[in-house]
């Protein structure tokens, strides 16, 4: 064998792969690539347009609308206007799971579509669009209808709006339309806000009736993908804590129109729903923080902030005992996988949270996770919300609708007084927090931003990780790397991942797809000799 | 006489539980089966992804798709600018041997001239790889017709008239990778020099290596493509195509175009195989090579299949099925069926052709016995096979939340297969793949009979 050739510091990383590309376009990347320090963390550049032809793992903003954030609203239907493909695409392939029965409508098996042909992108497809909502109010009677438009939509100039208004009357229930034609903003987050100000505008405060309960919540940002909300409902459960509304993993729509009447809203994914939390305070005065219920102690970190919050002793208590109960049942497996996993290395390059999330995770089998970023994430996602003030608009970013909010005439409640928020402030604890990413990776890590399937291969080729998270995209490039590939996007068809449960699952899951030496047999015995 | 039922879904207001996917997906999957393509998706750039994401939990392949990513301003002013750079920078990064454009919606919705920019494009850079354009607006056909015009659409671009050379140009159509492989062994064992379009049977299902290759090896090589006019003729797959990019071949170069369907069955095998042997004594006519005979492991395997059919019989006879996929896929399999002596009752595609009952009566359906829902989606299918009631359903994933709901058992084929891993090896084509399908279909059938018998058979 010959000697191992030295492995390149990560700064001579970044300026080896931005050498392949032409001048321009390496001084753009160059600018996303960052070699991290904790401490400082540097000014990354994110949420920016991809160059043509560089190839992205990002989508588009209808993927984010109606993909990411409304599609998973189980008892509505949810009806995409345009041609056939975008429906198509956006049919379960997220893996995001609704509980059923009792009664309880589950709608997202369902994929509709009006199908435009081509006299329809000539004379405009409005009436398809409404017929199509009379048809599916006939068929499945949902609770709500959402519209959704792609591409052409805008361009043709039907009114997707107006259309709602008129089957709002009509048939009697709630329809409402989003503009998230795919080429607005530079991602799916362009999507992510306009379904959360659609949420908010037309689903948020519909339903007064009270919520008759000492500790009731929302989760902002968490989807259900493979069941993750399902293991957080049963650790909420078990505390005594009420869950209102998910937004929107296994969630009804009455659960979302209550949701104002919560007394607390805890955030996930803050780069998908950061924009309800905020507007849900502006108008309804309910407090939020941020939470992590990806990996066993950030589980246990969440569920004690949020028992702080309402400082009830009782709570407290109950909380203490479910987490030494549930972390009884992780450590033992936690032990065993770290013995074979600690020192590993994983690098993470997925969503606007996970990539951060999932990290814990792997810090709690002694793994290091040595590259990171996100695909659509902001800048306040790597660098904390403290940099929110300095971010710059782009074009991109003023033409997706910012709500400007003012504090509802009857129902703006605070659930804190100004001077109870300070005082906690004052004990250390965080409203409206998030640090970001690269404040919780190490020192010399490389954080890529937005990063390119070429960048990506070039990353693996050099530091060959122990493995290596992603998405369907990459999964199959990254795996004949001979590195195994953890889906973070729809979990591999595996999960839940989340709480304690889901911890348990994603340690033995890493210790199963790292120990795992089908590798060893790619090079056929005839081959070795020559080697 | 067939009857075409329901109404067709691009004519109702919405298409609930689609039957078919979008124009440039067919697309990038005929330019895979090009040697060195990389695939350039001109419009928005969520097409790429969706498309890629896609087909690769189809293939479970690496599947690379670049986009121009268009943002306000190109879908206002046009995307010249992202379309050169998209070139500029792929070829940089990948060194592509071609590139293979087409469209979004959205470019062919503000009527974008992407013919007219491509000109500009590779005039200011003569040095560029060769770049071929097609117009996939999926509001004027799904992936199917994305796939064929892109066949042609190749051709047209790359193939040259001239002395006729001996080998047979094959346009299989949108078949699985182990499909591709087969009929590539098959035409050789008639010594037939092959050229195949597209061939994504190495792209698409490639070995894992010791070191990547960012653009897997495998495919037509363009070169080769050019000499499509000069061949001894073309065989084109697939029942349903009206012209189908081989009479472009026959037109423009007087190439003669020899149209089959599907080998799937014995007799559309067999028939498959008389063509190839045909072109076989057409190309070594003059020389000095004896007249081709059929290879004895082809008869074996045909002979091994009849038997199958025999010691079968008892178990599929008389069982009623319905066929979903793709049009020729869908009329492929019901004629198979057919000469299995089971009941096809409904043949049904997501794909608007006009012609596939026309198609299957050629194949010798007994008229009336079946109903054909072309245009269809997963809604109007799912409730036509609760009428019908048919033992079986042959079709792609899509097709299991009505095999579930209904507690009919489902055979898988086709495309998407996302539920179950080696779609790109399920082999439909030939004696062969026929043998693996009516194995797989005889044992649906039994599963399903053991497990919903109270007795609980076990021998049978």
């Amino acid at each position: 064998m010959s000697e191992r050739e030295p492995i390149p510091s990560p700064e001579a990383f970044r300026d080896e792969v931005v050498k392949s590309y032409s001048g321009k376009v390496a001084k753009k990347r160059a600018k996303h690539i960052l070699v991290n320090d904790p401490e400082v963390p540097a000014e990354i550049e994110a949420n920016v347009r991809t160059i043509p032809g560089i190839i992205s793992q990002r989508g588009c903003c209808y993927a984010g609308c109606k993909g990411v954030v409304m599609g998973p609203i189980k008892d509505m239907v949810h009806i995409v206007h345009g041609p056939i493909g975008c429906s198509y695409y956006a049919w379960l392939s997220r893996r995001n799971q609704a509980a059923t029965g009792d009664g309880i409508a589950n709608f997202i098996h369902y994929a509709f579509s009006t199908d435009m042909q081509e006299e329809d992108i000539v004379f405009g497809g409005e009436k398809k669009l409404a017929q199509a909502c009379r048809e599916a109010y006939a068929l499945l009677k949902p609770t709500a209808i959402g519209l959704y438009s792609t591409c052409p939509v805008g361009l043709i100039g039907d009114d997707v709006h107006a259309v709602a208004r008129q089957m709002k009357e009509e048939l009697g229930i709630n329809v409402f339309g989003f503009s998230c034609e795919g080429y607005k903003g530079v991602s799916q987050s362009a999507g992510h806000h306009i379904a959360n100000n659609g949420l908010f505008k037309n689903v948020v405060g519909e339903n007064d009736t009270p919520v008759d309960h000492p500790f009731s919540i929302n989760l902002l940002g968490e989807y259900n993908i493979g069941g993750d909300a399902f293991e957080i409902e049963r650790i909420l459960d078990l505390c005594g804590i009420h869950l209102v509304a998910t937004f929107s993993g296994n969630v009804k729509y009455d659960d979302i129109a209550q949701s104002h009447n919560a007394k607390l809203n805890v955030v996930m994914c803050h780069r998908s729903i950061n924009y309800m939390a905020e507007m849900m305070e502006s108008k309804f005065g309910i407090p939020w923080f941020k939470v992590n219920f990806i990996g066993a102690d950030s589980t246990a970190k969440s569920l004690r902030k949020i028992a702080e919050y309402f400082g009830n002793e009782d709570l407290t208590a109950r909380v203490e005992e479910v987490i030494a109960d549930e972390l009884a049942k992780v450590v033992s497996v936690r032990a065993d996988v770290a013995s074979r996993l600690s020192g590993k290395t994983a690098m993470l390059f997925v969503g606007g949270s996970r990539a951060h999330h999932y990290q814990d995770l792997f810090s709690e089998v002694g793994m290091t996770s040595v590259a990171a970023g996100y695909e659509f994430a902001h800048r306040d996602d790597y660098e904390g919300r403290r940099v929110l003030p300095s971010i710059k608009v782009d074009a991109d970013t003023r033409n997706i609708e910012e709500l400007h909010i003012t504090a509802d005439d009857t129902r703006y409640a605070p659930r804190r007084t100004p001077e109870e928020i300070a005082a906690a402030e004052k004990r250390g604890f965080n409203w409206r927090d998030y640090d970001g990413m690269m404040s919780q990776m190490k020192k010399g890590t490389l954080v890529i931003d937005d990063i390119s399937h070429f960048e990506m291969e070039k990353l693996i080729a050099t530091y060959k990780p122990d493995i290596f998270c992603s998405g369907i995209k990459d999964k199959y490039v990254v795996e004949k790397m001979g590195v195994p590939c953890k889906q973070l996007h729809s979990y591999d068809y595996g999960g839940p991942y989340a709480g304690f449960i889901g911890a348990t699952n994603f340690y033995q899951e890493i210790d199963r797809m790292i120990g795992k030496r089908i590798s060893k047999l790619i090079t056929p015995p005839w081959k070795k000799q020559s080697a | 006489m067939s009857l075409p039922i329901a109404v067709p879904s691009s004519k109702r207001p919405a298409a609930t539980n689609s039957c078919r996917v979008c124009a440039p997906l067919g697309s990038v999957l005929a330019f895979r089966g090009l040697r060195g393509c990389m695939p350039l998706i001109h419009g928005s750039q969520g097409c790429a992804t969706y498309i890629r994401r896609y087909l690769i939990s189809h293939f479970r392949e690496p599947m690379d798709v670049a986009s121009t990513s268009f943002d306000e301003s190109a879908t206002i002013f046009g995307g010249q600018s992202n379309l050169a750079a998209a070139i500029k920078n792929l070829v940089r990064q990948y060194s592509p041997e071609v590139i293979g454009v087409c469209t979004t919606c959205l470019a062919e919705t503000i009527g974008e001239d992407t013919v007219g920019i491509l000109r500009e494009i590779t005039t200011a850079d003569p040095d560029l790889p060769p770049i071929i354009h097609v117009a996939t607006p999926s509001f004027k056909g799904c992936q199917y017709r994305g796939f064929h015009d892109t066949v042609e659409a190749i051709l047209r671009a790359t193939a040259r008239g001239g002395e006729r050379l001996p080998h047979v140009n094959l346009l299989p159509g949108p078949v699985s990778p182990a499909d591709l492989r087969h009929l590539r062994e098959i035409v050789a064992a008639f010594d037939l020099p092959l050229l195949m379009l597209p061939d994504y049977s190495e792209t698409l299902d490639g070995p894992s290596l010791a070191s990547y290759a960012p653009i897997p090896e495998g495919g037509t090589p363009l070169a080769e493509v050019a000499d499509a006019g000069r061949a001894t003729g073309t065989l084109q797959l697939g029942a349903t195509l009206a012209d189908g990019p081989g009479a472009y071949l026959e037109r423009e170069h007087g190439v003669p175009l020899v149209k089959a369907s599907l080998p799937i069955g014995v007799r559309a095998t067999d028939a498959v195989l008389e063509s190839l042997a045909a072109f076989a004594m057409e190309s070594a006519a003059g020389t000095s090579a004896s007249a081709p005979i059929t290879p004895a492991w082809l008869s074996a395997e045909r002979g091994r299949l009849v038997d199958a059919y025999v010691d079968g019989h008892k178990y599929v006879s008389g069982k009623r099925v319905a066929v979903v996929g793709d049009p020729d896929l869908a009329v492929g399999v019901a004629g198979f069926c057919a000469e299995i002596g089971l009941v096809p009752v409904l043949v049904a595609s997501g794909a608007l052709t006009h012609r596939m009952a026309t198609a299957l009566d050629l194949l010798g359906l007994a008229p009336g016995s079946f109903e054909v829902m072309e245009d269809a989606d997963y809604d109007s299918i799912g409730r036509r096979v609760a009428e019908l009631k048919p033992d079986l359903i042959l079709g792609p994933s899509k097709a299991y939340p009505t095999s579930r709901a209904l507690g009919i058992p489902l055979v898988r084929i086709g495309f998407p297969v996302h539920d179950r891993i080696g779609a790109g090896r399920i082999l439909h084509l030939g004696y062969r793949g026929t043998q693996r399908l009516f194995d797989e279909v005889a044992n649906a059938l039994l599963d399903h009979q053991q497990d919903s018998s109270e007795m609980g058979y076990a021998y049978q």
